[in-house]
């Protein structure tokens, strides 16, 4: 293939500089003129009533701007069925739970002044178990809806599974959990909120959806008689988000209220403490799962249930059955397949989304009963995997239509790289093991749109500035849209600016969720390069005298492809666009919105273009005595189309395989009754620079036709299949089966000890 | 009640009258307006508020002002020459992809140049020691060592 001078080159991230030098303004560094702080008071407990809340005392403390409780505040309520009221009155439904909040010239006298807030509750008898919460006769968290368990339709039918298992020669079941992790962005949560007189509201933000968090405020403002207001939001450089800044949430309303309230600016700046206990965590699932195939090893059937604990308010992580859906019916050929998930209300607290988006619990199930399948039927698990691969062309149960497929050359690349064939299956304390993933690759249609909007604008001297409502939280989506520019354009990519924070001056985009953006942004960017490079053309045309056909762009410079004499720098050409009689402006729009289907009502259609393959397999090494797993090899391949920045997307794959470990090995949010028992970094354990083993990224390029240059999403599936193969690992090397995720020292030791007594 | 110190910043006389409780992270970032030094947890666990205290990385959340007295501190502001020049581990950071959402940046580089000042071509688990109390949960960590690695190769 012919090498291109900017897509597939390792070009740094554009914002690094401003990085490395400590001059990015994240949303901490924020300092508005004016700006009061908000600090907010959570529940003492999980569920009471609210009896009485005095707030005069902390009204009184000198610095104190404004005191408000959910008395205060329109009715109003936020989240994905609205269940969820900024401040609370009546009752508290978890810990979590707002229930008065205050707005002070400092940090420390609001702080003070929470502690001068008198709230007398009422205990109520409370839920923590999503099984026990399913039962007749257990206290309801929302009374008005009748049942704890929800009315989501989570339900897929595909073939008939009842019939396949009649035809299954082998067939497993088994359960599996896991738990609740948190994404532990470096940056903690936050935002400043700020109403000019005419109550048009500008919000300071970290949001990854500025297109919808826009539509939520400006909902928040009708409830409090602002209608029809502006809404601007203006994002400052986030600091990690993996799907947390996915939704709006109370602090953010709060803010707002104080901001109406008092007539100034609010900053709302979360504490690691709040960050770990009041934001919301990735899923924690119990799953149902049999698998069953025939003699030859070929899969007949999946049937999974789930139940969900949704804690005691709605956000998207009630809808990640949905995208779990993906993995249930299409990882791997597999005709006959049966899903159902309930979510349940509990006392708990309540999940969002994070990089994923509930694959890598569906993915945990599905690849560790996939080797248990392989086991009694015979066959190595990674024959049986090659064998029931996914392929180009094909239509899967749930109507995706797979294009590009490297999936069968991702679990070849880690055969070869662990020596499996040489290795698997000693159970000598060391052992292998891997895993598969499926994930949307090309957008996902999970809104009506699932677009994005790009301008493009020359300035006089042959400088680029592309305006697009794609987010950049770090992954380096800004650089990718430069270098999609720059080639298609045939600039240098430093001659071109992205801009991407400002809905006053960005386009619409659906946000940076479902690994969408390099595809969808990508190629909302792509088109709108090529407008402009036809208007430079049309222009350097008249310039050159020359057809437009038989001139090209290279580095700035216009050149005719068939007289090497005619040639003009892009600046002099721009320039003699408009200083002319009738003269021109060049700037270009584009909005992308791709062929992709929503779902119909039995949850099939083609969600997203193309679909991301991968397969990631490990070595490690199990101590018998103290069970502590080692892994001493990660190869993870991954089929991204085209990558566009090898260097960024190696980041992307090594980043997701590191949360990916420690969602294997070590994390999870030890609740009891409701209350987080380890909400900080010395008991909740992320991965350090000397807990990650060796990773080696293995990058397969299939080419996807389209995506922009032939790429796809790389965004989430980093960290899909990292659980999996680690659990088949620890089997092959001390034959004990981990089903609950983290695969912890003590869980290994109990279970060899188990094993022992046989 | 206020206390005069006096201590040597980015290699400038800095002389001021601080509260006895202010951390040294509190005074850059809120007195000086130096935000390039961040605050992850506000208790010295994920290494975001690094800077250099005569010569050794310390998490300045937990450094009480009061102890800089007479001392040399280093901060990422403190990197760039006067030129405008990147110091060599800002610009391998770069060129290596080091970086993404950026937050722990700073103190990673910080925690990296307290290595290299001691220590020319460290090995990759001293290295690994170096930052082990600086958290990212972007990168994973291979290109943040890979850019410190180059940076002690490269002298």
């Amino acid at each position: 293939m012919e090498e291109l001078p900017t897509i597939g080159q390792r070009i740094p991230k554009k914002d690094a500089p401003l990085k490395v030098t400590g001059s990015a303004v994240y949303i901490h560094d924020l300092k508005l003129p004016g700006m009061l702080h908000g600090k907010i008071l959570y529940s003492k407990y999980p569920h009471a009533k609210i009896v009485a809340v005095n707030t005069s005392k902390a009204t009184k403390l000198p610095g104190v701007r404004a005191v408000i409780t959910g008395a205060d505040i329109p009715v109003f309520k936020i989240g994905v069925i609205k269940d969820n009221p900024p401040l609370k009155t009546g009752k508290v439904c978890s810990m979590r739970d707002e229930v008065a909040a205050v707005a002070a010239t400092t940090p420390e006298i609001a702080d003070e002044a929470l502690d001068l807030i008198e709230v007398e509750y009422e205990e109520l008898p409370a839920v923590f178990d999503p099984v026990e919460a399913m039962k007749e006769g257990t206290p309801l968290i929302h009374e008005e809806m009748k049942s704890n368990v929800l009315k989501l339709p989570w339900r897929l039918l595909a073939g008939d599974v009842d019939e396949a298992k009649k035809n299954a020669t082998f067939l497993v079941e088994d359960t599996y959990t896991t738990p609740w992790v948190t994404h532990c962005c470096l940056g903690t949560s936050g935002c400043v909120a700020s109403l000019d007189l005419n109550n048009h509201l500008t919000m300071y933000s970290n949001t990854q959806i500025p297109s919808l968090a826009q539509k939520d405020y400006i909902e928040a403002m009708a409830a409090m008689g602002y209608k029809d207001r502006k809404v601007r939001i203006i994002q400052s450089f986030i600091g990690g988000a993996f799907g947390s800044k996915l939704d709006t949430y109370c602090y953010e309303y709060i803010a707002i209220f104080l901001a109406a309230k008092t007539r100034k600016p609010v900053k709302i700046i979360f504490s690691r403490e709040e960050e770990f206990f009041a934001t919301s965590p990735r899923q924690c699932t119990i799953t149902k799962i049999s698998q069953g195939c025939d003699r030859q090893g070929n899969l007949l059937f999946r049937e999974m249930d789930m139940i969900l604990d949704n804690g005691a308010y709605t956000s998207w992580g009630a809808t990640t059955p949905s995208v779990m859906m993906l993995p249930i019916s299409s990882l791997y050929r597999v005709p006959n397949v049966r899903y159902t998930a309930r979510c349940v209300y509990t006392n708990n607290t309540y999940s969002q989304a994070m990089r994923g988006y509930g694959n890598p619990q569906a993915t945990f199930a599905i690849e560790s009963s996939l080797d248990q399948l392989a086991e009694i039927a015979g066959i190595d698990p990674y024959e049986l995997r090659l064998k029931n691969a996914n392929l180009p062309g094909e239509i899967t149960p749930q109507h995706f239509k797979i294009t590009s497929c490297g999936m069968k050359e991702c679990i070849e690349e880690v055969q070869k790289r662990l020596d499996w064939k040489g290795k698997h299956g000693r159970d000598a304390g060391r052992g292998m093991g891997m895993a598969s993933l499926i994930h949307v690759g090309g957008g996902a249609r999970v809104y009506k749109s699932d677009g994005c909007g790009t301008i493009i604008k020359v300035d006089d001297f042959g400088k680029v500035d592309v305006f697009t409502g794609a987010t950049d939280m770090g992954q380096g989506s800004e650089t990718v849209i430069a270098q999609i520019v720059a080639e298609t354009i045939g600039l240098p990519v430093d001659d071109i600016s992205v801009i991407n924070n400002d809905t006053d001056v960005c386009p619409w985009d659906v946000g940076a969720h479902a690994s969408r953006t390099t595809f969808v942004a990508g190629n909302a960017a792509l088109g709108a390069a090529r407008k402009i490079r036809e208007q430079i053309l049309e222009v350097a045309a008249q310039s050159l005298d020359e057809p437009p056909a038989f001139l090209d762009i290279k580095h700035g410079i216009i050149s005719s492809t068939r007289n090497s004499e005619k040639h003009i720098p892009l600046g002099k050409v721009l320039r003699s666009a408009h200083y002319m009689p009738h003269g021109r402006m060049l700037m270009a729009e584009y909005f992308y919105d791709p062929p992709n289907e929503n779902f119909d009502k039995e949850f099939k259609g083609n969600l997203s273009v193309s679909y991301a393959y991968g397969c990631h397999g490990v070595e490690v090494e199990v101590d018998r005595e103290t069970g502590v797993v080692k892994v001493l090899k990660y190869i993870a391949a991954h089929d991204v189309g085209k990558a566009i920045n090898p260097m960024m997307l190696e980041g992307q794959i090594y980043g997701g395989g590191c949360m990916g470990l420690g969602y294997a090995l070590g994390e999870k949010m030890v609740f009891e009754k409701g209350v987080l028992k380890n909400g900080n970094f010395l008991d909740y354990k992320i991965l350090t620079a000397k807990d990650v083993p060796p990773v080696e990224a293995v990058i397969v390029e299939t080419d996807e036709k389209d995506g922009p240059f032939g790429a796809k999403g790389i965004g989430e599936p980093g960290l899909v299949p990292t659980a999996p193969a680690i659990a088949n690992a620890v089997y092959d090397a001390v034959g004990v089966r981990i089903r609950d995720l983290p695969i912890t020292p003590e869980k290994v030791l109990k279970a060899l000890r188990e094993k022992e007594k046989g | 009640m206020r206390k005069e110190i006096v201590f040597t910043l980015n290699g400038e006389e800095m002389r001021a009258d601080v509260e006895p409780h202010w951390t040294l992270l509190y005074f850059l970032r809120e007195v000086c307006e130096m935000t390039g030094t961040k605050e992850g947890c506000g208790y010295g666990e994920c290494g975001a508020c690094t800077v250099i205290v005569d010569g050794k990385a310390i998490n300045s959340c937990l450094y009480p002002i009061l102890e800089a007295e007479g001392k040399n501190v280093i901060t990422v502001e403190g990197l760039v020459t006067s030129d405008g020049a990147l110091h060599p581990l800002q610009k391998a950071f770069i060129d290596n992809g080091a970086v993404q959402c950026g937050f722990c940046t700073p103190g990673m580089i910080m925690s990296a140049k307290a290595l290299l000042d001691t220590k020319e071509k460290p090995a990759e688990e001293e290295i690994k020691d170096a930052i082990a109390g600086n958290f990212c949960r972007c990168t994973g960590y291979v290109k943040i060592i890979d850019a410190i690695k180059s940076c002690g190769e490269g002298r």
